[in-house]
């Protein structure tokens, strides 16, 4: 029995091997890559993972972005090179754990080619260490925080990661701008709740207001988990402040929205917040408190940006739920168009994807026409005294304040458009 | 004299005195510091009181769940923030509904009985829900086998609610008559902090009456103070317990509600932080004391509120009110360091020494 069986056993292997030696002898692809390759068979899916926050009180973020790259990969008829593309991916809570957890799950898969994400600043600090070290390249949608690309900066890991958004050097002076100029106003309070994000979003917001003139009364902070603000917001009220700028994330951005109204000196003070606090969320847990308030967002229009609109509401069956639809839309297409440049073709339809390559493909994208304007990735630009755009940032497209009414959330009508950087004064801004 | 003196206090108890001179010296010289400064007005300072009154309100509805459920099972039910969550978080439902169709402002107080009410049922099915299903059947059992469960069974109640609701956050609708201030002799006060105030003080009062006044009330007592005996003289030991849960989740329910008057925002984790502030103020006033559990509450809640800008405004703290949490802690480790059995002392176990 056990002889017969190793008789047909050493007849397979003869076989094969006959078989083996007479089939095609294309020069084998060999990976000169300095970080590795992704092979794709022939039959495989292009694998781009996710890293968003699609769960919990900021999950419009995320799944706004999530929501951009379907309809990206739905444009592309699904497929990159002829292969069909697996799009799945990890919630990263909007906290540097989160971004951890998630971040280890994405590293110990080695078919993952590129990852789209993270939604909050305080997720790349804390994943890019993993997803750099396993060879992915990252392309960030919503990450806005300067350090992530300012170079030197511990937090900069290369070509192993871009983003589509803007930089918040680029945020927090349009918004000093908008409170200075068009506000007139003179005393202003930060708060941040310790986030990489906002940390950076109000030093860039107050340097840039004490430059133009104008005092910051208060910079202070809150507990991101907290539900009594008073004592911050009396803290902030005793400097009699005319504007607070808090861009910071929900549940705390609605807690603070409410009890500033029932503050006594802060009645009719201007809030203002950032783009993390554009969302459906905000507007529901701040109900009719929230009439008046502004954030500062990008601003979005143009034809295709009319039409992907169209496709958004069709296939989702609401409108956006956040600002970085777009910006999800076109880092995809940013690394669909690099990994199309530099992934090696077999006959079969086996796919070879440089990872090295990959990265600095992404990274030298010049005048790429993205549904947010024209991308540009590798370039440094500076505004005004302050560089608002590092190798790394792809968007240099206007900012815009949006102001919220006490209506449900609808893109354009409740956030509306008040300002646009460089375009002035879309509408006079009621004061509080 | 002196021999004896030195015979009793021992290096800890140096250390322990050392630490917490310093502690009263840091807070004294902030208070000082502060109030030469200035920066706070008469009017803020009277603001940040009657709110940190209003909050402690609140925590002490909430304590009474963990204080009368420690009477009696010898257990702190860790599950009970949310028990207070299940409540307003559902009730948000009913308060959307009411405000949409125009009710809750034409008639808010009629309105805001309904939502109380949802609030408080839904609490109280959750909370008599949770005894029947994770205590009973451990009721004899070792002491840190429930007090595991509760943890458990707080994780599944808040992933429960998080599955029914959702994971964002929603925001109660304002009701137009608590908009606005009164003047209470020439000072201005927030209606909805004396109104939340004052309903938590009604409500203490009430369960102060059930626990002292009433037969089940009596029966509570004869339970906590000996269970086998109790039984023998004819009370049934396991409706007295559903009872002491079903009214420590109603008094949470309409806790809840106090609290989102206050706050009003919900979410699936709204529960943890006050229930661990009421079960700290709990501890604080002296677990098992139900007037204990009030003291302890209006305490922490004033710490709370006042404490971050009185004590440490003055020494330069940038935002200080990020250590508000570290203020009501150092004051509980304190409390149990000087006096471990709270500041009017462990009912049961003076009763039982």
């Amino acid at each position: 029995m056990t002889k017969r069986l190793f008789v047909f056993v050493s007849m397979i292997m003869i076989a094969s091997m006959i078989l083996a030696a007479c089939g095609p002898s294309a020069a084998a692809y060999t990976c000169t890559d300095s970080i590795g390759c992704v092979t794709v068979g022939p039959t495989d899916p292009v694998h781009i993972a996710y890293l968003l926050v699609v769960a919990g009180p900021n999950a419009a973020l995320g799944v706004d972005s999530r929501n951009g790259v379907e309809i990206a990969i739905a444009d592309a008829g699904g497929k990159i090179l002829d292969h069909s593309i697996k799009f799945d991916g990890e919630d990263s809570g909007c906290s540097a754990e989160g971004g951890v957890a998630g971040g280890t799950k994405l590293a110990a898969d080695p078919t993952i080619v590129g990852v789209i994400g993270t939604s909050c600043s305080s997720e790349a600090r804390a994943s890019l260490p993993l997803l750099s070290k396993a060879g992915f390249v990252m392309i960030s949608s919503s990450n806005t925080a300067p350090s992530l690309t300012t170079p030197g900066s511990s937090d900069n890991y290369g070509t192993a990661y871009d983003r589509t958004a803007h930089n918040d050097n680029f945020q927090g002076t349009a918004a000093a701008e908008f409170a200075f100029s068009v506000l007139k106003v003179t005393k202003v309070a930060t708060i941040h709740d310790g986030s990489l994000y906002a940390d950076e979003l109000v030093k860039v917001f107050g340097a840039k207001f004490t430059a133009y003139g104008g005092t910051v009364t208060t910079a202070t902070s809150v507990d991101p988990n907290a539900t009594d603000m008073s004592s911050v917001l009396t803290d902030v009220a005793a400097g009699s402040p005319e504007l607070i700028y808090f861009p910071i994330f929900m549940p705390a951005g609605a807690l603070i929205i409410k009890q500033a109204k029932t503050t006594p000196g802060l009645e009719h003070t201007y809030l203002m917040g950032a783009d993390g606090l554009f969302s459906p969320d905000v507007a529901s847990g701040a109900g009719a408190d929230i009439e008046g308030f502004l954030v500062s967002s990008p601003a979005v229009s143009g034809d295709a940006y009319t039409a992907f609109l169209a496709k958004y509401q069709a296939k989702f069956g609401t409108g956006p739920i956040n600002i970085f639809h777009a910006h999800a839309y076109d880092a995809f297409n940013i690394l669909k168009a690099a990994i199309e440049k530099v992934a090696v073709k077999d006959a079969d339809g086996t796919l070879h994807i440089p990872r090295n390559a990959l990265r600095e493909a992404v990274r030298n994208t010049v005048n790429f026409k993205g549904l947010t304007g024209t991308l540009t990735c590798n370039e440094t630009l500076a505004q005004s005294g302050i560089d608002i755009k590092f190798p790394g940032d792809c968007s240099s497209a206007g900012m815009a304040v949006w102001v919220y009414h006490n209506v449900p959330f609808e893109i354009f009508k409740s956030p509306e458009v008040v300002w646009i950087q460089g375009t002035g004064v879309i509408k006079p801004v009621t004061p509080p | 004299m002196l021999r004896t003196l030195r015979q009793r206090i021992t290096i800890t108890d140096i250390f322990i005195w050392i630490i917490g001179l310093a502690i009263a010296g840091v807070v004294i010289f902030g208070t000082i510091r502060t109030l030469e400064g200035g920066r706070y007005s008469g009017g803020a300072w009277l603001d940040l009181t009657i709110k940190g009154l209003a909050l402690g309100g609140v925590y002490a509805l909430i304590a009474m769940g963990y204080t009368m459920v420690y009477g009696i099972l010898k257990m702190i039910n860790f599950a009970h923030s949310e028990v207070f969550m299940s409540g307003p978080f559902t009730a948000v439902f009913i308060a959307l509904g009411l405000s949409n169709s125009g009710f809750l402002n034409r008639q808010p107080i009629i309105g805001l009985i309904i939502i109380t009410l949802v609030s408080a049922a839904v609490s109280m099915t959750i909370a008599i829900l949770l005894e029947r299903i994770c205590y009973r059947p451990l009721r004899t059992a070792p002491r840190l086998v429930p007090l595991i469960t509760a943890i458990g069974a707080s994780f599944f109640l808040q992933y429960v609610f998080r599955g029914f609701y959702g994971s964002g956050s929603k925001g109660y609708p304002t009701i137009d008559i608590l908009k606005g201030t009164w003047h209470i002799f020439g000072i201005e006060v927030f209606k909805i902090q004396l109104i939340v105030l004052a309903s938590a003080i009604i409500m203490m009062l009430t369960l102060y009456a059930i626990v002292q006044w009433t037969k089940i009330g009596k029966a509570m007592r004869s339970v906590s103070e000996d269970k086998e005996a109790a039984e023998l003289m004819g009370i049934d030991v396991d409706r007295v317990i559903v009872f002491t849960f079903g009214v420590g989740g109603a008094s949470a329910g309409i806790a809840g509600i106090l609290y989102v008057l206050l706050f009003p925002v919900v979410n699936f984790y709204m529960g943890f932080f006050p229930g661990i502030k009421a079960f700290t103020a709990a501890v604080l006033g002296g677990i098992g004391n139900v007037p204990g559990a009030f003291l302890g509450s209006i305490i922490l809640g004033l710490l709370e509120s006042v404490g971050p800008n009185l004590f440490l405004t003055g020494l330069g703290i940038p935002s200080p009110s990020q250590l508000k949490d570290a203020i009501a802690f150092i004051v509980l480790v304190l409390i149990l360091i000087f006096r471990p059995t709270g500041i009017l002392g462990e009912r049961i176990a003076q009763d039982k020494a």
